[in-house]
């Protein structure tokens, strides 16, 4: 089984420890896994923003750089599920939803004795049905919470709000900045009024806006990408 | 309209936007209760969304059976091809009958087509009798919401309204004293009326009934009060049979207030002895929006508002940021067909997060509609230069590897290096509440060259 890494291009830029925190978990599995050097993004930002035609070049590199896998996982399900939808491909997995639905990963060695709100992105969510979504009627279940739940020592906080949007929304976090901003401090409240010390998430850019405001706020909470969390209990 | 302008001032007001976002939001969890209880629920949704589909494939057929029946019941039928005919058909119908004084309940159409304003102009006292849409209407506002219309107003403001316009004492915010001090404001309005206008939640082809759902029962006393009942709806009101009905009822409802049905669900068939009722069918852009496949779907609504309540955005920015009739997720796909220009911030008011095309009673895909308006906007030109261009330069750096990093490390080390004040200022609308991200040292490629040489 081949594995292309897929790192979205501001992981790639800003956050290369999400990055390889995902690949040194996938390696700690037994996988093999190779990043193809040529990747840039998925597409989406353009795509959503309203000028598809702009994005189908990009979309169409990212298929000629994944093409010789098996599998291709990334850590973000907004990127993943913009894949999906619009470069049709069915081998594209969330970091979360491959290890549950492929690899089947069972156990976590390490102990992670801190309590953690999960911020659920609504792409990995809605999109990709990593987890129940609050508004439909049906059994609760979630990928992440699983994975999580499976981890010794880790303290998973129940939130008011389950799986509201944090507001990041790609271009939405400048062109609405006002309501985006009032979304991502209502987030964060709801995790701090409900004493998670880490906010973890699988969507690094859900992460960076509440990152963006936390740290500006000075609050104390700390930002982990799930892959984060995940590679260190591993 | 510019949405983000809208939602900025409204949001300038920090402690009312929490209110307003929680006032929504107890709305949705209420809906949840409802819904959540029925275990067939995603089942009745399925159902009512193929009943519309079928409803709106074979619109035409069901209109002339609905007319045929509801003229065999006495019922006078009219047609307007939009809102200034369905204005001038109404003041005609008033006009005939030597009206003076008419009521209304609660109709999203006659919004939509500004019956109110046209009416007074033609000397004629309007009353909404639903008791939001008086509030709103006394304040002279459009209503911000479509099944609660002055959701935007908190109890000391509607106290402030009333004080002014039907003498209850200054100061007063008690909901139940106000309330009834409305009742009996309203009682007299229904005494003296000579007419009255409903919408129509649904039509039924085979019995050419209409029903109005309303938890007031202002629209019974309207009608059953005067000798003249105006019933306005959409052509896209239409179910096929009576049975459907069942489906219908137990969705809208809960979807709407969490409430299992509307405390009333008047059927209304024929007119009553020595009186008249008329129906007015408005098309006013629907079958315009009927022959465009991305988006036919979105006329399915049943107008519950469960998409405005659920919506972060919404919530957070209040109805009237729209600047439509119909606020919210599914007025941003209905009101670019009307006027794209006009409408073009709507589609972007939101970071389609789905959760509108999750809750929906009749499964209307709305951020998938958004997406697809998106991409129109863009093309018809109405989007910001600046944005057109930004994605463009965009769609080539990413398409050009080595381009793309290069400019990634620029970018960088310039927000390693550069003083704050090159890096927060009045361009970067992102750091006006928000850091950036820290930038690292090297990129993942940079590291994953250095760690795992042997792979490449």
């Amino acid at each position: 089984m081949k594995i292309g890494l897929f790192i979205p291009c501001y992981i790639e830029q800003f956050y290369p420890n999400v990055g390889v925190a995902t690949l040194e978990l996938l390696e700690k599995l037994g996988l093999e896994v190779e990043y193809p050097l040529d990747q840039t993004c998925c597409g989406q930002p353009m795509a959503n923003s309203g000028c598809e035609n702009d994005s189908f070049a990009t979309t169409r590199l990212f298929k000629e750089n994944f093409k010789n896998f098996d599998y291709i996982v990334g850590p973000s399900g907004s990127c993943v599920l913009h894949i999906k939808e619009h470069a049709h491909l069915d081998n594209v997995f969330e970091l979360c939803e491959f290890l549950t639905d492929i690899v089947k990963v069972n156990s976590f060695e390490k102990i992670f004795s801190r309590k953690v709100g999960l911020h659920v992105s609504c792409h990995g969510q809605r999109g990709l049905g990593l987890a129940q979504s609050s508004e439909i009627v049906g059994e609760d279940y979630s990928k992440m919470r699983n994975l999580l739940d499976k981890i010794k020592g880790l303290d998973l906080i129940e939130l008011e709000r389950k799986d509201e949007c944090c507001g990041f929304g790609g271009t939405f976090a400048v062109a609405e900045e006002a309501v985006s901003v009032k979304m991502g401090k209502d987030r964060i409240k709801d995790h701090i009024a409900h004493e998670a010390e880490i906010l973890t998430g699988g969507d690094m850019s859900c992460l960076m806006h509440l990152e963006g405001l936390i740290n500006r706020q000075g609050n104390s909470i700390k930002v982990m990408h799930i892959a984060e969390i995940l590679n260190q209990a591993m | 309209m510019n949405h983000p302008k809208a939602a900025a001032e409204f949001n300038k007001d920090e402690a009312k936007t929490e209110w307003h976002d929680k006032a929504l939001w107890f709305v949705r969890k209420k809906r949840d209760i409802a819904t959540h209880g029925i275990p067939e629920w995603e089942q009745l949704r399925e159902e009512a969304s193929a009943i519309k589909a079928n409803v709106l494939s074979n619109l035409d057929n069901y209109l002339i059976e609905f007319e045929k029946n509801a003229q065999s019941n006495g019922i006078k039928v009219h047609w307007a091809k939009n809102a200034k005919e369905h204005n001038r058909i109404v003041h005609e119908i008033l006009k005939a009958k030597g009206v003076k004084k008419l009521v209304k309940s609660k109709s999203m159409l006659t919004e939509e087509c500004h019956l109110n304003p046209y009416l007074e102009k033609n000397g004629m006292e309007v009353i909404d009798t639903d008791l939001g849409e008086r509030i709103v209407q006394l304040a002279k506002e459009p209503p911000s919401h479509i099944v609660l219309p002055a959701i935007h107003k908190r109890k000391e403001e509607v106290g402030e309204i009333f004080h002014e316009h039907i003498g209850t004492e200054k100061g007063a915010s008690d909901p139940q004293y106000l309330t009834t001090s409305a009742r009996n404001h309203l009682r007299e309005k229904f005494l003296k009326a000579d007419a009255a206008i409903t919408g129509v939640n649904f039509a039924m082809a085979e019995t050419g009934g209409v029903v109005v759902c309303t938890n007031e029962g202002n629209a019974d006393l309207g009608v059953n009060m005067t000798p003249l009942h105006i019933a306005c709806m959409g052509v896209e009101k239409i179910i096929p049979q009576l049975k459907h009905l069942s489906v219908f009822l137990r969705i809208l409802a809960r979807s709407a207030t969490g409430q299992a049905i509307t405390t009333y669900s008047s059927h209304f068939q024929k007119p009553k002895p020595g009186s008249e009722m008329h129906i007015v069918i408005v098309d006013n852009g629907r079958s315009e929006q009927l022959g465009r496949e991305d988006f036919r779907k979105s006329l399915n609504c049943i107008r519950c508002g469960a998409c405005m309540n659920t919506c972060p955005v919404y919530r957070r920015s209040g109805g009237h940021s729209y600047g439509y009739t119909v606020p919210g997720p599914i007025g941003s796909i209905l009101s670019p067909g009307k006027d794209l220009k006009e409408h073009s911030t709507l589609p972007f008011a939101s970071s389609l997060c789905g959760s509108c095309s999750a809750v929906c009673p009749v499964k209307i895909d709305i951020h998938t509609q958004l997406y697809k308006w998106r991409q129109i906007i863009a093309k018809e030109g109405h989007l910001a230069p600046s944005k057109k261009m930004g994605m463009k330069v965009m769609g080539y750096v990413f398409t050009k590897p080595k381009l793309y990093r290069t400019l990634g490390k620029i970018a960088r080390n310039s927000l390693s290096v550069l003083p704050r004040f090159m890096i927060y200022n009045k361009f970067n609308v992102w750091g006006k509440a928000r850091e950036l991200p820290k930038p690292p040292k090297e990129s993942f490629r940079d590291w994953y060259l250095k760690n795992r040489p042997k792979r490449n």
